[in-house]
This record gives C-alpha cells, structure tokens and sequence, in this order.
C-alpha cells in the first residue's frame, strides 16, 4: 500500500503518502471535500491520524506536535482556514521546531462548498510559505518539500491544492522514506509567548524569513521555466498548467511550484523574453496582481473567467480574448435526502408549522430544496444557533416565536457548542428551540467520526460527548432527546410544545444515517466484543 | 495509440460511476499508458448526477474532458443520456444503458462492469488487464459477479461494433 513502486493515487492520497514517507508522526483536520480523503487514506497506510472537532483545533494540536520537534500535517478544506485563521497567524509569528504543513483544499467552482474563496490570499496575509502541486506526482513530491522548506526555516507552510489536484488519481513514483526528527522539547518562552514585548521582535523576524525565502524562490527548481515559442509565455501554478500545456503546447511557460513569497526577478526576466505574456490562474487574479504590482505587463483572465474552474477550452478562450458567452452543461439531477434519512420528518415539521429555519452546513441543507424548502438561512459551520438568536431578537414576538435553528452533531461538535454558551447568556425573551440532527457520524463528506460519535478516524472506541447531557451541564431549561421515526405527527407535537413553552429547548433528533447505519451497528459491535473479549482474558489470567 | 483517448462515465449518485472509472483508469494504467481520472465527489453520494472523466495514452496533461471532446460516453442511468450527450465529440461512440439487459446479469449491481464490458471492445486493453484492474478494485466476493457482467458487456459491445 505504501510502497515505492509507481502507482495511481488521487492528489488527496498522494498527500497521505508523501507525508508518511516525509515522517509526519501526527495528521490531524477536520473533514471537508475535497481534503477529507487525506487524513483517512494517512491512517489506512499506517499513519496516526485524528479527526479534530474543528479545524481551529486540529491547527493547534499540530502547533503543539511541531513546537515538540515532530513533524505535523493538518487538512483542511478553504473555508476550514478561516476557522484556523487564528492559530495559523500567530504560529507564523511564533515560528516552528519540526514541520508543520497545512494543506487549504480550495474548491474552485464550489462543486461542494458555500463559497470560493481563494486561499493564496492566506499565505500573503499570513506571511507563511506557499506550494502548489499541479498533479499527484507533484503533491506528492511537494508535501517532502513542504516539510523540508517548514523546518529550513522555522515556518509553518501552506500547501494549497484544489478539487482537480485532490480527486484526480495519476500516476506517483513515490521515494524511499526519510527518517522522522526525535521529538524532543526545548524552553523558548520569548519565542512563543505572543505577548506584545516579544510579538514585535517575533513579527520582524518573520518578515526576515521571508525575505530569504524569496531569495529562495529566484532559484528552487519547484519554479521552472519550460523554453518553448518567443511569440506566447504562460506564467501559471497548480493545474491550470496542465490545462494550459494542454491549450498552448508551443507556448514558453514559467510553471510556478512556490508561490509565495513570489521569484519577482525570475517573473521579470520571463515576462521580457517573450512578445506576450499571459498569466492563466483561477479564481482571483492573485498572480496577475502581485506581477504587475512589480511593474510588469502582463495579461490577466477576462473578469468572466473568475468564476469557476478553467479546463483546456476555458484557456485557450482566455488566449483568444474570446469572451463570447460558453456553451453550458445542461442541469442534471440535483441531490435529495436519502429515502428513510431521519431529516424528512423534521423539515417536513418544519414546513408543515411554517417555522423560520436557521440552518447549517450538511447533508440536512438539502431541506432547503423542494419537496420541504423548509431552511432560510445556510452560511457556515455553526451559525445556526447564533444568527437564530439574532432573528429571535428583533423579530416581533409573533414571527420570533418561530424560530428554530438546526444543526448536524458534526457541525455542532464542530462550532454549535459557543452557540448555546451564547443562547444561555443573551437568552432572548421568547426562549428558543435549537434542533441538533444527530445522525452519528459526519454524513456528508463521507461519514467520518467524530467527537460525539465515540470513534476515533480508525472507528475504535473512545470518549464521547453526549449532547443531552452537556446541554443540561450548560443550563438549557428544556433538554429533549427524540427517537426519529418514519411518523412525522409526534415529533411535530414536540416542537409545537417546544415553541409554545418560550423557554431554551434543545431537542437532539437521533436516527442514524441509513447509509452509515450498517458499519455503525458494527463498529457498535465489535466495540462490545472487544470489551467482553477483555474482561474474559482478565478472569482467565 | 497515440492520442489521449477521452472517456466520459456518467450515472446518479449510488450507480457505480466512479467505481466503474476506477477500474477503467486501473486497467488503463496496468496496460503501460498514462492516466488521469477526474471526478466531483461531494454532493453526489445523495442520488445526485455524477460524471467522471478518465483519460488515457502516451501522455496526459488535463484531468479534464471539456465539453463535446469525449471519444466515449458510458452512461449509467437512462435519465442522463440526453443530459451528457454534449460531452461526446462528432463521431464518438455512445455506450447508453439500454444495451444491456439488467436480467442477464448474476448480479444486477454489476450494471456499471457490464457497461464497461461494452466499452472495452473499442479500446486497446487487453482482456487480461481488465481482470486485473477488477481484481484490485473490487473485493474478491464480487469477483464473479463482476467478471461476468463484464463478458456479457462485452459480448455486446463486440456484436455491435461488427454491425456499425
């Protein structure tokens, strides 16, 4: 599985494996396509990897494995970043021991995201190193260089792949393992303690790294330069190369592997040896801008091209200055909630007492979509709870006392707990019902484990957060656990009583996902097993 | 060969459209060429349409197939027939559902092999290399299952090639 013969791997797997054969003694991340397959497929060739509750949290354990001197990766996927902004900022500041790479999976044309955004913009802001792999070989080769380039410098870096780099399998000749670092602790209070005194020394020092790391980057072969026609030059990251090679194969192309901080002096001396110079990118025009902020002419992509993936056509339209409207796919069949999903009966509830329906990101945003169009808000992870307790406090009592927010026990885990904190502290004065749909597992990347499962990555047993109990622990006045059926009228009952009652319910609507419900009972079984298993070789010795 | 043959597989979520790619790009690959196999997961595992695209030859640059560039299109689902007829190039070969009668089949779930049976009789695999790429994709209790759906899939596709 992770041996050295060449072999098919997704970008994802090609990730895991570079990261094992990189050293890497803990991956960690929170589940979110197109990243989710990284941390599973490190685990299934003999990694130890761990689901986090969030990404925030994941960073931070992987802060703590490199502050100890071993080598640490974290996967998220764009909008993931956001919620480890914080720790990702100041763990720049702070710098690193062993390595610590942070692979953003951006998913450009939102295939399975709420936004699309362009996470090159994070290197910048943070002022982090950056790689981007434009097939498998490469992310697998640039995650060991990833590791390589954090520990040179001190540095978390950013290895930002996306949705055609991640789910695409080509071919990977891996190399020979290189030995991992032995974890070890060294005091360096100044170093990482962010208190002002020492963040200014800290934030100068980062800026230093950088200066030499782009001094680095005129020279690192991950920026190449393939000679081709004078008449046309491409300068392009990630797999708009390929898709570029593909459109312009005579073309001369600066094929840029580290792109951040930018080879500006190789970009310049590229830009004048060719008659026009075009640079093919998607989403934000990020390497256009940092190109002709340095003063250099170069073309960028119509404003049209901005939105979506770029494939082979997409190109060569961009170096026809074609701008005429592209033919279109027609629609096919949009996703539904599986047949026997426990959330039918709770959006149809929803629907059928007209409710205003703050909600959250999963498989459930699909009761946005007919038959139940029973969701008015979805924007992200956890802001079910807090944007319903905005609603609940300005909206006249009548609609207030309508408002119901639901939310997935992945999402919950994830970022709802702040949520009730704040549900118990604001309390609105028409009380509120939050829904927690609890499925058990996080179903809609692909039903990973989580902390409220009880199951590690691996599926075996370990501690577990009940959320009935840690609503009643928090102060909600009214904790309801709902057995859901196929029956509609009871749980509808519920809520009605729920809503009347003006007080701060929690209802956790419990029915496992029918597509993970097989591996569960068994997962549940084998677990029980072990333990009897246990006891018996006890009693036998 | 010397050019990148482009094969679109299209279904609905839960079909064995990515499934049937991962054997195609399998025995793609084990027969010497070049491969990149692309898809949208996501949203698709909710009965949703799911298309992936597998390219193949000496070289392979884009893992993507732009529209109306398929040499082939291999569909799953009668209702996605018209929806992904744009992907295929003038002159490329449709592989639609209806040539294979579910019934013939020891295990209807074996569609998406039966389909690529019929697809294999206009590619340069050999028999022995989609066996092999079927061994090391699936688990060894589908074996039979699935090796037979593949004949019977190529038993079709080769009548039919002979017609045309």
């Amino acid at each position: 599985m992770s041996s050295t013969e060449r072999q098919l791997l997704s970008g994802d797997n090609a990730i895991a494996l570079g990261a094992l054969h990189g050293g890497v003694a803990l991956g960690t991340g929170y589940p979110g396509t197109p990243s989710t397959e990284i941390l599973e497929y490190f685990s299934h060739i003999g990694g130890k990897g761990q689901w986090s509750p969030n990404e925030k949290v994941a960073l931070e354990v992987g802060i703590g494995v490199a502050y100890g001197g071993a080598r640490a990766l974290v996967t998220m996927k764009h909008v993931g970043l956001n919620v480890a902004a914080d720790p990702f900022f100041s763990a720049a500041h702070t710098g690193v021991v062993g390595a610590l790479v942070v692979v953003s999976a951006d998913d450009p044309g939102m295939a399975s995201s709420q936004n699309e955004q362009d996470n090159r913009r994070y290197a910048v802001a943070a002022a982090v190193p950056m790689l981007e792999p434009s097939d498998s070989q490469e992310a697998y080769d640039f995650t060991l260089a990833a590791i390589e380039i954090s520990e040179r410098w001190k540095i978390p870096v950013l290895l930002r792949v996306t949705t055609r780099v991640c789910h695409t399998q080509a071919p990977v000749q891996p190399r020979a393992a290189v030995p991992p670092p032995q974890p070890h602790f060294e005091h360096d209070l100044r170093g990482r303690n962010l208190i002002p005194a020492n963040a200014r020394p800290a934030h100068r020092r980062l800026r230093q790294k950088l200066s030499e790391m782009a001094e680095w980057s005129e020279t690192t072969p991950l920026n190449q330069i393939i000679p081709g026609s004078k008449k046309l030059g491409i300068i392009t990251s990630g797999v708009c190369f390929m898709h570029a090679r593909e459109a312009a194969p005579d073309a001369s192309f600066l094929k840029l592997g580290f792109t951040h901080p930018l080879p500006l002096k190789k970009i310049a001396k590229f830009v004048r040896s060719v008659e026009r110079c075009v640079v093919i990118e998607e989403n934000d025009p990020y390497l256009a801008d940092a190109i002709r902020a340095a003063g250099l002419k170069v073309e960028s992509k119509p404003e049209m091209f901005r939105f979506g993936e770029l494939n082979v056509d997409r190109v060569r339209r961009i170096l026809a200055h074609d701008i005429s409207p592209e033919p279109t796919r027609p629609p096919g069949k949009p996703p539904e909630l599986c047949d026997g999903c426990g959330h039918h009966v709770v959006f149809q509830a929803l629907k059928n007492l007209d409710c205003i329906v703050a909600g959250d990101i999963g498989c459930y945003a699909l009761g946005v979509l007919p038959p139940y169009s029973a969701m008015d808000c979805c924007v992200c992870m956890g802001s079910s709870i807090p944007i319903g307790l905005g609603l609940r406090h300005v909206l006249p009592p009548a609609e207030a006392k309508r408002v119901v927010s639901v939310i997935g026990d992945s999402t919950f885990v994830h970022s709802g707990m702040t949520g009730l904190a704040e549900m118990i502290y604001n309390r609105p004065p028409t009380g509120h019902v939050v829904v927690i749909l609890d499925n058990s597992t996080t179903a809609m990347t692909g039903h990973q484990e989580h902390p409220g499962t009880g199951r590690m990555l691996d599926h075996s047993a370990t501690g577990k957060v009940i959320y009935e109990n840690l609503g009643k622990t928090l102060g909600i006045e009214d904790v309801r656990v709902f057995p859901l059926g196929k029956d509609c009228a009871e749980f509808q009952k519920l809520l009605v009583e729920a809503l009347a009652s003006e007080k701060l319910v929690l209802i956790v609507a419990r029915r496992l996902c029918i597509l993970a419900a097989k591996s569960i009972r068994e997962y549940e079984n084998r677990d029980k097993c072990a333990t009897c298993c246990t006891a018996q070789e006890v009693l036998v010795s | 060969m010397k050019k990148t043959v482009n094969v679109v597989i299209a279904g609905l979520g839960g079909q064995g459209v990515i499934k049937a790619s991962d054997i195609l790009s399998e025995a793609a690959f084990r027969s010497g060429f070049e491969v990149k196999k692309s898809e949208i997961h996501g949203m698709s595992q909710r009965g949703g349409s799911v298309t992936s695209d597998v390219r193949f030859g000496p070289q392979v640059l884009s893992p993507m197939i732009s529209l109306g560039e398929a040499d082939f299109l291999v569909v799953l689902a009668p209702d996605q027939v018209e929806v992904n007829r744009g992907q295929l190039r003038a002159g490329g070969v449709l592989i639609a559902p209806d040539l294979i009668d579910p019934a013939k089949l020891s295990n209807r779930k074996s569609f998406n092999v039966a389909l690529l049976g019929a697809l294999s009789a206009h590619l340069e695999i050999s028999e022995k290399k989609w066996r092999s790429a079927m061994h090391a994709v699936l688990p060894e209790k589908l074996h039979a299952a699935n090796e037979q759906a593949f004949a019977a899939g190529r038993q079709v596709g080769l009548s039919n090639k002979l017609k045309s």
